[in-house]
């Protein structure tokens, strides 16, 4: 019994932030699967999203403002805005001009850009980690007193199903809406899609606000659930949601997802079991492994020559 | 109707077209054959806009469209059949003809939708499945009743025959003339050159970046120097 409820504990803790993880391989992915480049800028965008959040709080208790659901709606919404605009932003300053060119320019200019975030926010927000409050607090406990207890927290729960409602409204919107099925068909063949008269420049664009919205999502959970932000928190976030992508196939929306569980699962294993200290170990062997094993990933197809 | 004026195309420094100047008349179906590498989906994508022509005009319905973004060309009742179709096979049937019709509303695209089935029956049956499962000769279809879809005055087709069976070739040829005969204009481009010019209202012969000979498909049929290069003497 004992046993099992250890092992529940560390399931739903790798649940947690692998939902969260999965939020931000979106970006990767989606991003990956319209212009073949790796945006490693979209960690920052994630942390910047953190950032906007925790100051929107902050804003309205100096305000007096306090009501829980406003509170979270309004630094939900301001995190959104912001991130959207600076991965809108930094398609069109860094990625855009350097489109067509070989595959290593984008990449260079995607950490060019990723530096020079992360330095602004050191000079903006200074270097020091600054404390989230802890908005959303207790939880369930299951178990009997003087033995382990499962928890349960609500921040926890609110992680879960913010995601679950984010994964919803994507792959709704990605399968149903006009603008999705144009998402899928310049991810096939971009050229194509320019001569049947689709902007693809535009397509482009909202790929990169729909990343970087779910990203500014994972933000504000994150950001409460680990209680601080500092402007290398969106590093290893970023190459943890990478791993994911590339775990469930970089350029498949559903890889993404599971990509993300997968990997918090298998990080919230090792801490549980072995040691915390090992944790990204085991997460960056996986993506070792995945590369040499199965390079297309889980549910990835891999690249046929088109003839 | 297109007017195609001294076109020079080039790709990076290599100069793929010197000078091709070709005009369509409204409602004829006008074909362009020439041996491979001679440049004629490089004068098809010049019309798109994809790549720009380098020197020359480009004018449709009397609108200089030589600088104008693909997307624009593509909006203004141009259509394309690509070279190897290039249907996106990872969407629905039905989706791939919708992508045809991105900018019509709604009653508009099940207005071109019913006509499309009714040109190619076989696309409804299968209006649910993955565009990559079906046949070479479905894909064509879907091909062409994509770019129908957007209703267009110019329909440009690259290739529509390649590595067909000669019963659908020749069910394609058959629409082809049926579009003209509904008041479409075709551009057609084709290494089928017998079926092609048997077709054609009028014909050019592109070599190596240059109009060798142009004339009715008739004439060009029985020309001995066409009959020699590309109808196998």
């Amino acid at each position: 019994m004992q046993d099992l409820l250890y092992f529940s504990q560390q399931l739903i803790n790798g649940l947690t932030i692998g939902s969260a993880y999965a939020l931000i391989a979106i970006g990767y992915t989606m991003v990956y699967g319209i212009i073949g480049m790796i945006n490693f800028a979209h960690g920052e965008i994630y942390m910047i999203g953190a950032y906007t959040a925790l100051i929107a709080i902050t804003g309205l208790t100096a305000l007096g403002i306090a009501w829980l659901p406003l509170v979270l709606v309004v630094a939900l919404v301001c995190a959104i805005l912001v991130s959207s605009s600076m991965g809108w932003a930094v398609e069109r300053v860094a990625y855009r001009p350097v489109r067509g060119r070989h595959r290593l320019i984008p990449l260079i200019s995607a950490i060019g850009m990723s530096i020079f975030l992360q330095n602004y926010m050191h000079l903006a927000q200074g270097s020091r980690n600054v404390g989230f409050p802890i908005l959303i607090e207790g939880g369930f406990n299951f178990g009997s007193d003087g033995a382990f207890q499962m928890s349960l927290s609500y921040m926890q729960i609110t992680i879960f199903v913010t995601t679950l409602i984010c994964m919803t409204v994507l792959s709704t919107f990605i399968s149903r809406s006009r603008t999705g099925r144009a998402c899928r068909a310049v991810s096939q063949d971009l050229g194509m899609a320019n001569l049947l008269g689709i902007d693809t420049n535009r397509i482009i664009s909202a790929t990169f606000i729909i990343g970087a919205a779910l990203a500014a999502v994972a933000g504000l959970l994150l950001g409460m659930y680990y209680g601080s932000v500092d402007p290398l928190f969106g590093f290893i976030a970023g190459l943890k949601a990478f791993t994911a992508a590339v775990l469930g196939g970089i350029g498949s929306i559903p890889g993404a997802m599971l990509g993300g569980l997968i990997l918090g699962i298998a990080e919230s294993m090792t801490s549980g079991y072995l040691s915390g200290e090992y944790k990204d170990v085991i997460s960056f062997s996986l993506l070792i492994l995945i590369l040499l094993f199965k390079p297309t990933g889980l549910l990835g197809k891999p690249e046929v020559e088109k003839i | 109707m297109l007017i195609l004026e001294d076109i020079h195309t080039h790709y990076g420094k290599i100069e793929a077209l010197h000078g091709v100047s070709v005009e369509i008349n409204e409602g004829e179906i006008v074909t362009l054959i020439g041996a491979n590498g001679a440049g004629k989906t490089t004068l098809l994508m010049t019309v798109c806009g994809s790549p720009q022509a380098s020197a020359g005009r480009v004018v449709f319905e009397g609108r200089d469209i030589t600088k104008e973004p693909t997307s624009q060309i593509m909006r203004s009742g141009i259509a394309i059949v690509p070279e190897g179709r290039r249907i996106f096979s990872g969407l629905t049937v039905k989706e791939n003809l919708h992508m045809g019709g991105f900018f019509n509303t709604k009653s508009e695209i099940r207005e071109s939708q019913e006509h499309v089935y009714e040109l190619f029956p076989r696309l409804k049956e299968r209006e649910s499945q993955r565009a990559g499962t079906m046949s070479g000769g479905e894909q064509q279809m879907l091909a062409i009743g994509r770019a129908l879809m957007s209703k267009p005055r110019l329909i440009i087709l690259d290739e529509p025959s390649l590595g067909l069976a000669p019963l659908i070739i020749k069910q394609i040829f058959e629409i082809i003339g049926k579009l003209r005969d509904d008041g479409m204009t075709v551009f057609l481009v084709e290494q089928n050159a017998h079926q092609a010019l048997n077709l054609a209202d009028r014909g050019y012969v592109l070599e190596t970046g240059r109009i060798r000979l142009h004339d009715t498909g008739a004439n060009l049929l029985v020309n001995p120097q066409v009959r020699e290069a590309y109808l196998g003497g």
